[in-house]
């Protein structure tokens, strides 16, 4: 019989299980359940209806603010409040608000999600926390409220792609790069209902910073979840968060998967998704003359200081072009106050960009930088659907922090080495 | 279970954006939710749509973000099923937890046109196309979805076990 794959280990695991097969059901026990103030209105009506009483454990839920706040308008306001009272009505431990972050970020930096884990969000970026290699995706928000219920959730025990970058990326190419340019392969539906795992030395090359970028956007390939194998640089992420124990999990030398793909990192350049799919990618050396409006630089794919130190290493002592409105975010209130301390923030001014708190606003095109019609923005967020950041005659190009940034200072979608 | 009524046939990779957009996503009501119900597609949807009308689409329906507010507001909008070729995840779970009946026939899709009569036994498995004479037939469902199928939600699944338990 054929070894496991990471999942597979870590959905037997969850489940109590010695092994278990691509296809197999299982009931998972959930270390962490979460939502955000778009997703718990919904799942704290199902956990009502449902008639439970309490949480399975107050301490394994999270509940965060992030997407439309600081509060918008009454509306994001009232549902922020039906999240915060219910959140202090079931004494939960980790809830976020104002001087917090967009959860994706905050929740793996706060050491609530560790190797081994098995973790729902209301949220389809959960995929995020395979990084660390816990089992984690997204869910809507009747799973969530099911799961705040009863720990559990079912699952289908997916089959795993596995992705292999050997060699050493070019300048300026990470994490966004190699997820776009998979997307580019496979397509928005190439990894549909499967898991992801990133192995190779161009991924073990990574930081984390980059390792969540990929795994945060395993969804866009239609992937239940992303992960990238448990190594020292996990160990050194890891450990100086984690307050409990953790278990490691890697493949089987003999796991089967569903195919295995393998590439040459050292020659991909800088990727962009042009609209209106993620896997529209292309080598930013073949996009010419696209004027840009906007430069948005943060969410939960690229918000964190190791993104806004590339952003910074682009606009030290240059300026924002005078078209372009450049918004940078930082992914939490720990890297806004990080970022300031090292100057960072002080430099966006500088360069002419508008710095946010954090929140995930213009992503979704929630608010914080919305487009008008006709407007074209670039953005180091996961989606460029037709409307995803305002107007459906709006645009929405993917990219990296280097490349948003090069292309803020440039007024059009250029990379790195275009900046004089 | 007969369901059935008119096509409102789209392509594929309908995402949750265009099916309801963020800017909506600070309500959970149900008639609001409708109201925009693929407004970025096809802006004519909300206005047009009748009780058990049908959507028909291409690969990856419901692909993007987690929202339920995207079956919330079909089903709101009086959609009777989805047929498609596939199903994104999230949406798929997200269905069939609200009791959104949604069917997966590959081979269905590409011979229905818009205005088209469409019905689906969910009993016998089989679509049918009253206006161009197509047939399609999709598997039954096994295991949770099938419970949650049979249960009528996922809401009301939990509560019997809640029940169950004590």
């Amino acid at each position: 019989m054929a070894g496991m794959t990471i999942t597979e280990k870590l959905l037997a695991r969850a489940s109590g299980r010695d092994s278990v097969r691509a296809g197999d059901f299982v009931s998972a026990k959930l270390t962490l359940v979460l939502a955000n103030d778009i997703t718990a209105p919904i799942a704290v009506r199902g956990f009502r209806k449902m008639g439970a009483g309490r949480v399975f454990d107050r301490a394994k839920i999270a509940l965060v603010a992030d997407h439309s706040t600081p509060n918008k308008d009454i509306a994001a306001a009232e549902q922020v409040k039906v999240m915060r009272e219910f959140a202090r009505d079931q004494e939960i431990v980790h809830y976020y608000e104002t001087a917090a972050g967009i959860e994706h970020i905050l929740l793996p930096d706060r050491g609530l999600v560790l190797p081994g884990d098995c973790v729902i969000g209301a949220d389809s970026h959960t995929c995020t926390y395979g990084a660390i290699t816990a089992f984690s995706t997204g869910v809507g928000s009747t799973d969530c409220a099911a799961g705040m219920a009863t720990g559990e959730c079912w699952f289908r025990v997916p089959e795993t792609l596995k992705f292999v970058f050997e060699g050493s990326p070019q300048p300026w190419v990470g994490g966004k790069d190699l997820i776009l340019y998979t997307l580019g392969q496979i397509g928005v539906d190439g990894a549909l209902y499967r898991a992801m795992e990133f192995h190779g030395s161009a991924i073990r090359s990574l930081d984390m910073a980059g390792r969540f970028t990929m795994c945060n956007m395993a969804v866009e390939a239609g992937g239940k979840n992303g992960l990238v194998p448990f190594d020292e640089v996990t160990k050194a992420y890891v450990d100086q968060r984690a307050s409990r124990e953790y278990v490691v999990l890697d493949p089987h030398a003999d796991a089967e998967y569903a195919h295995v793909y393998e590439w040459d990192a050292s020659v991909i350049e800088p990727q962009v998704a042009v609209p209106f799919l993620p896997s529209n990618a292309r080598g930013v050396s073949e996009l010419k003359d696209i004027v840009i409006d906007q430069a948005v630089i943060g969410a939960c794919t690229n918000g964190r200081i190791e993104d806004l130190r590339q952003a910074a290493a682009i606009l030290r002592g240059r300026k924002v072009a005078p078209r372009v409105r450049c918004i940078i975010i930082p992914g939490t209130h720990d890297i806004h106050l990080q970022a300031t301390q090292e100057g960072l923030v002080e430099l966006f001014l500088e360069a002419g960009a508008a710095v946010s708190t954090p929140t995930c606003g213009p992503c979704l095109g929630g608010h914080m930088g919305i487009l008008a019609s006709g407007e074209r923005a670039i953005a180091t967020t996961n989606r460029n659907f037709v409307g995803r950041m305002g107007h459906p005659k709006s645009e929405v190009y993917l990219a990296s922090p280097a490349v948003a940034a090069a292309s803020a200072v440039c007024g059009r979608i250029c990379g790195p080495e275009d900046v004089k | 279970m007969g369901l059935g009524g008119r096509v409102h046939k789209y392509g594929d990779h309908v995402d949750t954006d265009v099916i309801i957009p963020a800017r909506y996503l600070t309500t959970s009501d149900e008639q609001e939710l409708a109201a925009h119900c693929m407004e970025d597609l096809d802006p004519e949807f909300a206005n047009q749509v009748q009780s058990g009308d049908v959507i028909v689409a291409g690969v990856n329906f419901g692909c993007g973000s987690s929202r339920e507010h995207a079956p919330i507001a079909i089903k709101a909008s009086g959609i009777s099923c989805v047929i498609a070729k596939s199903f994104a995840r999230i949406f798929y779970r997200n269905a069939l937890n609200i009791g959104l009946p949604i069917m997966e026939c590959p081979g269905f899709v590409d011979g229905v046109e818009a205005g088209d009569e469409v019905e689906a036994d969910t009993t016998g498995g089989t679509v049918r196309n009253l206006t161009r004479d197509g047939e399609g037939t999709f598997p039954p469902l096994t295991g949770p979805a099938a419970e949650l199928v049979a249960a009528g939600g996922l809401v009301p699944l939990v509560r019997q076990r809640l029940n169950a338990e004590g």
